[in-house]
Formats: C-alpha cells, sequence, structure tokens
C-alpha cells in the first residue's frame, strides 16, 4: 500500500486503435520522487500509457490524476508542471539550440537563466555548439538538447519515451546518471524502455506487454518471483550446438541464449550438474561451464511472456 | 593488388571515406571470415553505417578496398549485391502485402524465377517458423513478428553474406532469442553475419568484435579476449573503456 500525495494515480485506462488494444485496463500508482520504469518490447503500450497520462491522447476509458489533478477536467494544470520528451524528435531543425531552448523556456513563461543549474550538466555538452541549427547536430547532441528543453521549465514530473533507443552505451550510461541527478532535485521521472536491463536503475518499474502490465514492483523484489534455480551454461568449442543438445535434452525447461552463457532451468526439483555435463559430453560437447546464476529482469519478463 | 585468401568472405584494407572536410572513416582495416559472428560495435556517429554503405555498394569508398567473397567491389557491385543481404533497422516490408508477396517481391527484385521464389519461401517460413503468416497482411502483425519476416525475407536470394543493422532494437526478449538462434545455425552452414548492435549482451554472443571511435577501429578482437584485454565483467564495460579513451 503506497501513502502520501502520489505522483500518478491510474484506474483501468483503456485505449484501442481501430481493432488493436494498445492499452487494456491499465492501473498503476507512482510515488512522487520516484524513479519509475516502463519496461517492455515495441508494441507493448509503452508510448500510448506515456501519451494518455501527459494528456496528449484521451484514453477511451478509465481515470487518472497527476499530482493530485484530475486526467482530463484539469489537463492544463498538468501541462504546466510536466515535462516531456517524446522517442520522436520533436525539436525546431530551423533554429539553432539556444533558440530552442529559448523557445521552450518561454513558452512556460521561464527563462534559460532560471533553471539553468538543472540542465547544467547536460548543457555543458551542446553549448559550444549553441549558434548551430539544430538539423545539424549529431543524433547525441539532438537528444541532450530535447532533455535541456523539457526541462527548463522545471517540472515536478518528467516523461520520457526510450530515451535510450539507438544510443550507444557511453551515452545510455551518462543520461541514467542524470536521470539519478534529477532525482534529487526531486522530480519524479517516469522513464520508457525495451532495455530490460535498465529496470535495474529504476525504483519500481512496471513489465509491459501487448497493452498490459504483467507485474509491478521494485526490480529487486520482482526478481524474486524467479523461483527456479538458474544455470548459465557455455562451451568455448560450438554454441550452436550447445543450444541444441540443451533444448533436446529431456530434463530441460527453458534454454535462452543470454550474451556469453545460456541460460538453462530444468523440469526437475533438484539438477545433478554432473548428469547435465555428462549428457552434453555425449553429445559431442566439450569444454562445457555449468554455474549458478542470479536470474535478470529479463530472465523473469520471459518466464511472464512464454506461457501465453 | 590484394591476393584473395578464400578463409575470408570480407577484406578491408585502408578504407577511407571522406565527405568534403570530413573524414568519416579513416584508414580503417578488417577482415571476416566465411561462416563468422562479427559485431561490428561503435559510438554513435563513430562511422558504422558509412562503412556498412560502403561494404554494401551504396556508397563508394575514397581510398583503399573492399573485397567480397574475393570480388572487388569497386568494379563488381552488382555481382557482389546478388550474394549480400542486407536488414536495415528501420523496418522496410511493405506493410499493404501479405508476407508471400513481400517474399515474391524481393525476390523478382533478385531475379529469381517464379518456380525458384515459391521453393525459397517455403523453405525460409518453415525455417523461421512463420507459415501461419503466410497470407496476413504485413501491416497488422505484432512488431517482433515483422522483424522476423524482415530477416527472413533478407535470405529469399540465398546470400552467403547478411548484413544486419540493429536486427534487435526493441524487440521482444524471446524473439530476439529466436534471432540469435538463427543467426547461430546460419553461421553453422557458413553464412556470414555482420551485426551492429548498441545491445552489448548482445556483442556477447559474436566471435568476432570490432570496435570503432571516430572513424578508426581502435580494437578487434574475440569478446573473450576483449575482456581480458581490458580486465572487464562483460563487454558492456569493454565498450566504455574504449569509447571514452
Amino acid at each position: 500500500m503506497i501513502t502520501g500525495m502520489l505522483a500518478i494515480e491510474a484506474h483501468g485506462l483503456n485505449k484501442k486503435y481501430n481493432t488493436k488494444q494498445a492499452l487494456d485496463d491499465i492501473s498503476l500508482a507512482v510515488k512522487q520522487k520516484e524513479l519509475f520504469g516502463l519496461i517492455g518490447p515495441d508494441g507493448a503500450g509503452k508510448t500510448t500509457l506515456l501519451r494518455v497520462l501527459n494528456t496528449m491522447l484521451l484514453p477511451d476509458s478509465g481515470e487518472a490524476k497527476i499530482e493530485g489533478h484530475e486526467l482530463i477536467k484539469e489537463y492544463k494544470s498538468i501541462r504546466e508542471i510536466m515535462g516531456y520528451m517524446p522517442g520522436r524528435f520533436s525539436l525546431y531543425e530551423d533554429l539553432n539550440v539556444e533558440e530552442n531552448l529559448t523557445f521552450y523556456a518561454t513558452m512556460y513563461g521561464s527563462s534559460i537563466k532560471e533553471n539553468q543549474h538543472l540542465i547544467a550538466p547536460i548543457y555543458a555538452h551542446i553549448e559550444p555548439y549553441k549558434k548551430r541549427l539544430v538539423s545539424k547536430l549529431s543524433g547525441g547532441m539532438k537528444q541532450k538538447l530535447a532533455l535541456c528543453c523539457a526541462l527548463i521549465h522545471r517540472p515536478s514530473i518528467m516523461f520520457l519515451d526510450e530515451p535510450t533507443r539507438g544510443i550507444d552505451p557511453v551515452s545510455r550510461k551518462d543520461l541514467w546518471k542524470l536521470l539519478q541527478e534529477l532525482k534529487k532535485e526531486n522530480i519524479t521521472i517516469v522513464v520508457s524502455t525495451a532495455y530490460m536491463d535498465e529496470a535495474d536503475l529504476c525504483d519500481r518499474v512496471a513489465l509491459m506487454n501487448e497493452g498490459k502490465i504483467l507485474d509491478m514492483d521494485s526490480p529487486e523484489n520482482l526478481k524474486k518471483n524467479f523461483t527456479k534455480d538458474l544455470f548459465g551454461i557455455r562451451s568455448s568449442d560450438d554454441t550452436f550446438g550447445l543450444i541444441r543438445s540443451l533444448k533436446a535434452f529431456e530434463h530441460a525447461h527453458t534454454v535462452y541464449p543470454f550474451g556469453d552463457y545460456i541460460h538453462y532451468t530444468d523440469i526437475r526439483e533438484k539438477v545433478v550438474v554432473k548428469d547435465l555435463l555428462v549428457y552434453l559430453e555425449s553429445h559431442g560437447i566439450a569444454d562445457v561451464e555449468v554455474k549458478n546464476i542470479q536470474p535478470s529482469i529479463e530472465d523473469y519478463f520471459i518466464t511472464l511472456t512464454a506461457n501465453k | 593488388m590484394n591476393i584473395y585468401n578464400p578463409e575470408y568472405a570480407i577484406e578491408v584494407n585502408h578504407l577511407t571515406k571522406e565527405f568534403g572536410e570530413f573524414t568519416a572513416v579513416n584508414d580503417i582495416s578488417f577482415n571476416v571470415k566465411k561462416g563468422e559472428i562479427f559485431g561490428f560495435l561503435g559510438a554513435n556517429g563513430a562511422g558504422k553505417t558509412t562503412v556498412i554503405r560502403m561494404l554494401i555498394g551504396l556508397l563508394r569508398a575514397t581510398k583503399g578496398d573492399i573485397l567480397i567473397n574475393g570480388i572487388d567491389i569497386r568494379y563488381h557491385v552488382e555481382e557482389v549485391k546478388k550474394t549480400i543481404g542486407y536488414m536495415s533497422q528501420k523496418f522496410s516490408l511493405y506493410n499493404d502485402l501479405t508476407a508471400i508477396e513481400n517474399m515474391r517481391f524481393f525476390g523478382g527484385i533478385y531475379g529469381l524465377s517464379g518456380k525458384e521464389i515459391r521453393e525459397r519461401s517455403d523453405e525460409l517460413l518453415d525455417q523461421f517458423k512463420l507459415q501461419p503468416l503466410r497470407k496476413k497482411i504485413v501491416g497488422s502483425l505484432p512488431i517482433g513478428w515483422k522483424q522476423k519476416l524482415a530477416f527472413c525475407t533478407t535470405m529469399i536470394h540465398q546470400p552467403s553474406i547478411i548484413f544486419l543493422d540493429e536486427p534487435t532494437s526493441g524487440v521482444d526478449p524471446i524473439i530476439r532469442r529466436q534471432f540469435w538462434e538463427i543467426i547461430y545455425e546460419l553461421s553453422n552452414k557458413l553464412i556470414t553475419i555482420l551485426v551492429t548492435t548498441h545491445n552489448m549482451d548482445e556483442a556477447e554472443y559474436c566471435h568476432y568484435t570490432s570496435m570503432m571511435v571516430k572513424g578508426k577501429i581502435i580494437a578487434l578482437d574475440s569478446p573473450l579476449e576483449l575482456k581480458k584485454q581490458y580486465n572487464a565483467q562483460n563487454m558492456n564495460e569493454v565498450f566504455l573503456q574504449l569509447a571514452t579513451t
């Protein structure tokens, strides 16, 4: 049970595009100052949910409150307190960096000066190019500017739609560092991503698929729901052969490649590693390493979506 | 003049691409063995896409050589195109055609006969377990299935080398693994795969990887060796070290 004023409180949100149920009875609560993740693949409904919550899109049914303001009736108040960084690039290409920022600040009756400290760590990267037209910026720089524009009026709640999509690991790391900083400024952050490993960087997450929330909790608690013994198996020899042999093993429950290891669960309660090694050896798979591993959010997500 | 090494599917020697004053690709060399899964990694704006566009014959190099299965792409670009497949990160099928119509269309572009297209489509739809989608309008399919179908269509003309540009970005975890199982299977059949990804978990799947920063290849080795060399737990750490030095 969550007490105190909630940043977001939503009940039974539905949204249909023609025949596709984009949001299927979504309810959620996000605490103030929380870093909350919407985690799921493309088509899960992440963007639709963000756009409903930030008043850009009307739901077919359901209700929600953002910082106590009713979604539909008080949409204007919501827009004043929120920042939104859409997934698709949304700046003015024919204005320069500084002009874009000034434009967004002025729209909210604010100025660059007023909240400069908030954007300083990101803006430092693009300030040398402040007279450059946005159309001439690289993708990474455009994205940093979009974030500055969403922050410049000091929103109390931020919606970011897949900010790490298509960017390299260095920029990804920078962005998450920045979100942690914003948390310290008491800003509630709702961020969507298809990268399952980013769930671990959030306070709480909703795992989404096909318009539904499959589960919602802190990443630590979610991982506890993965109750089977999980093994990481690898062979320096023949990964394809290893996958094929494991799948054919009579006791195999799940076999999924995960980076350099194959993640394996068994249908039996007790797994004897030696049996596994003997079996693999009899199938010509040599130099095998088997170890116990801790499940990740992705392991858990797979169990939720595989049993359909 | 290079002497062709039959072990290699791709040979790149001193490749450079300049756009006016800007050097996008700066004197890079690497080889990809036949049947290898080669992870072509790098920071945003490092020049990866420019290299791939040169490798598939969409862009001419300023300097340097590219041999695809021993054929010099500069003089025989059309011949090379028949032996390679390319899947872009942007979905490239026709949404208003069915799966099989898309395959027929792309087969036709590669000059396959009606009979060849029929046989080959069946074979691929079986292999990718996509037969149930055969007559479905592509636009109506879930995104993961669309990507799988795009991959399947890339194979219609039996290419010996496949270029995959962020093939699994945003794809659900189960379908992503089906992708990689197919990639392993293709590699097992000596089909060469060059793949770009920002997902460092996926870099771990590759036999060999290159890392590009600012137009240069600054590391070239197997994930295992790179992790050893940079004293890193995983490829993500390797990437962070390489890209920030």
